[in-house]
């Protein structure tokens, strides 16, 4: 699925990624660990599609809409109620059944009753569960999470790993994260960062 | 048909944004019209129909700097333009999206300028309506291109209006002619040709500037 050889990014002077070699399987579950400016989240932002790297070579063998990414911000409108907001990503992915969709993961990640809120209402962690469900939401065949448990709390956490468990093997997975003994026994693959 | 549902879905979000949180037209209005009241006061009487019209399109080019300062300030704060990039629509629905979101506040704030520029200084003629209604179709195009190339920088503040102006000088002369001249259509076709040759640039290339 994910194919990276030799892969670099700079920024202006700055090097924030160098000489990476990453394979990834269909299927597979690469864990990506590194401190804080390692660059995780760059080597995410290119495998996504969102960055081109400078240097080396990145083959993903997977469309842009078969794609669902994570990232630090939510990538929800703030203005927009949880519902309005899936709508239109429901919308964007032409998903069939939409309201099904989007009913059953507002559900299942406890959000249903928040529904008709605006996300500016909504703690950091209902924020994250609601990105969660925009993530999941058109039912991707590559899933790149860059830290994916941030803000949630421990049911929230739990409804996450059920979620990885369900998805299992029949789904690609790149994750970065700083926590890697919550998933480790899920990756199949292994990348520090330095 | 799912090319302009796209557009549709993601113009009808802005317009549902704007109608949420006000940031936009409000401030719009008022400085159109301050604008206008300032002119009348500091100009001398006496002054010409022609300086008139001048300053009708000063304040409608600064009018649409404040909606394209604001356009892309939804998707800035929470990064949004991410995941807007990877939906499968063409990304050009996007920049179409915003262009039309940011006409309708125009036109908008416009519906209250037009009247108040009548009652401080001349008539609006048919010709200068046109010469309008053709300019601020140049000005969302260009415009929503300049923003959202802006947005991606650091400077974003002072770029926007560093590359949006020398781009609107034509559209400035084309309004000014068109609401002056004794041959307007001269001036209204080459509004028009501004707006098909510059809308169809930023359609082609509105991929290359929300991708790193």
């Amino acid at each position: 699925m994910i194919a990276a050889r030799k892969l670099g990014r700079v920024f202006g002077e700055k090097r924030v990624l160098r000489n990476v070699d990453l394979d990834v399987p269909d299927g597979g579950f690469a864990l990506v660990t590194g401190p804080n400016g390692s660059g995780k989240t760059t080597l995410l932002r290119i495998c996504a599609g969102l960055a081109q790297p400078t240097e080396g070579e990145l083959h993903v063998d997977v469309s842009r809409e078969r794609i669902g990414f994570l990232a630090h911000d939510p990538l929800v409108y703030r203005e927009l109620t949880g519902l309005e907001n899936l709508e239109l990503y429901g919308r964007l992915y032409r998903i069939a059944e939409r309201k099904e969709r989007i009913g059953m993961l507002l559900e299942r990640f406890g959000l249903w009753d928040a529904r008709h809120e605006r996300v500016s209402a909504y703690s950091r962690g209902m924020t994250q569960r609601l990105a969660l469900c925009r993530v999941l939401l058109h039912e991707p065949e590559l899933l790149v999470l860059d830290e994916p448990y941030t803000a949630l709390d421990t049911q929230g956490a739990e409804l996450l790993d059920a979620q990885l468990q369900e998805l299992h093997g029949a789904r690609t997975f790149l994750v970065s994260t700083h926590d890697p003994q919550r998933v480790e026994h899920f990756a199949t693959t292994g990348l520090a960062l330095a | 048909m799912t090319y302009v549902a796209d557009v549709s879905a993601l113009a009808r979000k802005d317009l549902l944004l704007e109608l949420r949180a006000k940031d936009t037209l409000p401030s719009m209005l008022l400085f159109v019209v301050s604008v206008f009241v300032v002119f009348h006061f500091s100009l001398p009487s006496g002054s010409s129909d022609v300086a008139a019209s001048g300053l009708l399109w000063v304040a409608i080019i600064f009018t649409a700097l404040l909606a394209l300062g604001r356009a892309f300030v939804p998707e800035r704060e929470q990064h949004v333009l991410d995941a807007l990039v990877l939906a499968p629509c063409d990304r050009s629905a996007i920049w179409l999206a915003k262009s039309i979101a940011t006409f309708a506040f125009l036109a908008a704030a416009e519906v209250v300028a037009l009247p108040v520029f009548a009652l401080f200084f001349e008539p609006v003629s048919g010709p200068m309506l046109a010469g309008v209604a053709l300019a601020d179709v140049g000005i969302c195009a260009v415009g929503t291109f300049v923003g959202a190339t802006a947005v991606a920088t650091r400077a974003r503040e002072l770029l926007l209006p560093l590359l949006f102006l020398p781009l609107a000088i034509p559209l400035v002369i084309g309004g000014v002619g068109a609401s002056v001249a004794t041959d307007p259509a001269r001036y209204l076709g080459f509004l028009g040709l501004y707006d098909l040759l510059f809308a169809l640039l930023c359609w082609a290339a509105f991929e290359y500037v929300v991708v790193e």
